[in-house]
């Protein structure tokens, strides 16, 4: 699915994006290049309906970061990994991959792109050598030697002459990201790594980008699973509709999040007005809780102005955003919206 | 994985380009080889066609003195044994042999589009003209093996089945049974030539789909409806043009002495279609968004 499901009003739809004093992350600047494993200057594919799936995008993704790229489905994720990868060409903008044309870069780039693909009729190993027989930087001496390594490396050995049409789904993602991992490589792309995996098989495979990114490799990673990004991130990005809507690293976009306070009360419709007269943004009244965003206000001092104009405060907390909160805020969607 | 590890640039450090390795296009070129030749399916079809010169030939020979009677090729195979081959390619080549050329072309990208194989390819990365050069490169090997499996097989079969020594040219000399083998494998690879051609059209037609069903049934179609139009004689005009009436010409091997010119004419078409049908395929795949 390369193509937004929600291009019809992009926008109009969705609920507005957070005011200027919510302090949306800044985008990174285009410069600082030298450093970045991928970089792309409004980067756009307009595809030919019309439809513009991905917009303007300016990404810089640092080496030897493991960047989460995350949004919700339809969001332009996997057109911007295959702009990146240069299966689809983009209408304008420029994108950089390890500061060198697309075709060298390419050979040093391990990828899993929209899942796994093999030959049914070819065992897991035979498909891995055809891919590195492919490849015209590979040394045939070794491939024998790196084949076997990769598959040990995805817990494939022992299934390593079993035909792929025989392997389960799990086993499937595993050989993908095998291949990915077939030749020395400093930058990998992975596309939604732990789909499909058991949740034996995602901590596996967390681990393992883990311990790749130990070695110095920059990973980049697209996932719609919020608290896969956090485990495993140092740096993400938010897409939606087309669009970035932030990127820096995770304490940096969490930071942008100012935190909520939130009030249990019998009284809401007279909390939310003390709040608002305080300055508070975003005030929800729910029931028997309001909700609001603190903004400078300290949680304290809203509190005596609620005891004072005469509320009964059941309850008072302050709510530290998660990234969740980052991105439900940024999107204007749940998480789980992906099927 | 040391090696992995050795040339892993540390962060900030300028990439390390890899370089591609001598040979590097023949490996791959084996890969896409055996990949071919290992299938299951183009095996059967080699399979088959082997088969057909075998059941021609026994049927022949069962009812040897009734047939030959009658005119045609192989009125002259229970007397001339080697000539059960051209018989067979005569045979053949309205389906057979076209539908064989068909099945690897039309499945050569849209097969690996619709396996998702192909975006993996191209990030491996393997540049798309190299690609189709690869991919011709197996589709010829595959139509010079199918040709040369019936010629093959058809000698086998009659050397078993008839006499095989000396036979009678369509001009009517006698040539030695081993200047027959020589004619013999001069028509297997014009033929594999003019199915490289067809196959070349194939892979054209293969990059403009993802299922590879259609590649293989468009080719066949165009195939069946140009030897149509090159049986109408109202069009004779168009007849020197059509891939299927050059075909028919291997026929020239049989001459004495053999119709060196038809055969030149025939290759000129032959390479003509591949050069057109090659620019088709690069226009429609060079950059073409991969989305499968």
């Amino acid at each position: 699915m390369t193509t937004d499901t929600k291009a019809g009003a992009p926008f109009a739809a969705s609920p507005p994006l957070p005011e200027s004093g919510t302090g949306t992350p800044v985008p990174a600047p285009p410069g600082g290049a030298r450093d970045a494993a991928i970089v792309t200057r409004g980067l756009t594919k307009r595809f030919r309906g019309g439809q513009v799936a991905v917009d303007s995008l300016d990404l810089v993704v640092p080496r030897g970061s493991v960047f989460g790229f995350l949004g919700p489905n339809g969001s332009g994720k996997t057109t911007t990994i295959r702009m990146l990868l240069g299966l689809v060409t983009p209408t304008s903008g420029t994108r950089e991959l390890l500061g060198v044309p697309l075709a060298e870069a390419l050979p040093s780039v391990g990828a899993l792109v929209e899942g796994p693909a093999f030959y049914p009729y070819l065992s897991g190993r035979d498909n891995l050598l055809r891919y590195d027989a492919a490849d015209r930087t590979a040394d045939p001496r070794t491939a024998r030697e790196r084949v076997a390594a990769a598959l040990d490396r995805v817990g494939l050995a022992a299934a390593a002459g079993k035909r792929y049409r025989a392997y389960s789904l799990g086993m499937r993602q595993r050989l993908a990201i095998a291949a990915a991992l077939l030749g020395p490589r400093e930058l990998l792309i992975l596309d939604e790594p732990t789909n499909g995996l058991d949740p034996q098989g995602t901590r596996e495979v967390r681990a393992l980008i883990k311990e790749i990114a130990a070695e110095g490799v920059t990973v980049f990673v697209s996932s719609h699973l919020l608290a896969e990004v956090e485990q495993m991130c140092t740096h993400a990005a938010i897409m939606r509709a087309g669009r970035l809507v932030a990127q820096g690293s995770l304490a940096g976009l969490r930071a942008g999040e100012v935190p909520r306070v939130r009030v249990e009360t019998p009284d809401v419709a007279r909390a939310a007005r003390v709040l608002r007269e305080l300055g508070l943004m975003d005030v929800h009244a729910g029931e028997g809780e309001v909700t609001a965003s603190l903004e400078d206000v300290a949680a304290e001092h809203a509190n005596a102005e609620l005891v004072r104009a005469g509320v009964a405060v059941r309850g008072l907390a302050v709510v530290r955003p998660s990234l969740e909160d980052v991105f439900v805020e940024l999107t204007g969607e749940g998480f789980d919206v992906d099927g | 994985m040391s090696t992995a590890e050795a040339r892993v640039a540390p962060p900030g450090a300028g990439a390390v380009v890899p370089v591609a390795r001598p040979f590097a296009a023949l490996r791959w070129f084996r890969s896409e080889l055996g990949l071919v030749f290992r299938r299951p399916r183009n095996l059967v079809m080699l399979g088959v066609l082997a088969l057909v010169p075998v059941v021609v030939g026994v049927a022949l020979r069962i009812a040897q003195g009734e047939v030959s009677a009658e005119g045609g090729a192989f009125a002259q195979v229970t007397g001339n044994g080697l000539m059960l081959a051209f018989g067979a390619f005569a045979v053949m080549l309205p389906l057979f042999l076209p539908l064989a050329a068909a099945v690897v072309a039309g499945d050569s990208i849209a097969g690996e589009a619709s396996r998702g194989t192909l975006r993996y390819l191209l990030v491996t990365p393997v540049s798309r003209t190299r690609l189709l050069v690869t991919k011709f490169a197996v589709i010829a090997v595959y139509c010079l093996a199918a040709t040369a499996t019936v010629a093959a097989s058809a000698s086998i079969a009659a050397t078993v089945l008839f006499s095989p020594d000396g036979m009678t040219t369509l001009s009517g000399t006698v040539i030695s049974g081993w200047e027959m083998i020589g004619r013999l494998a001069l028509a297997a690879l014009y033929l594999g030539l003019g199915l490289s051609a067809l196959g070349a059209v194939g892979l054209a037609l293969s990059t403009m789909t993802e299922a590879p069903i259609a590649a293989i049934a468009a080719t066949v179609v165009l195939s069946v409806a140009a030897q149509i139009l090159g049986a109408i004689p109202q069009l004779d005009v168009i007849s020197p043009y059509l891939l299927t009436s050059a075909w028919s010409g291997f026929d020239a091997v049989l001459r004495d002495p053999m119709a060196v010119s038809d055969l030149r004419d025939g290759l000129l078409v032959f390479a003509a279609y591949i050069v057109i049908a090659g620019a088709v395929a690069w226009a429609r795949f060079a950059d073409r968004d991969i989305t499968s």
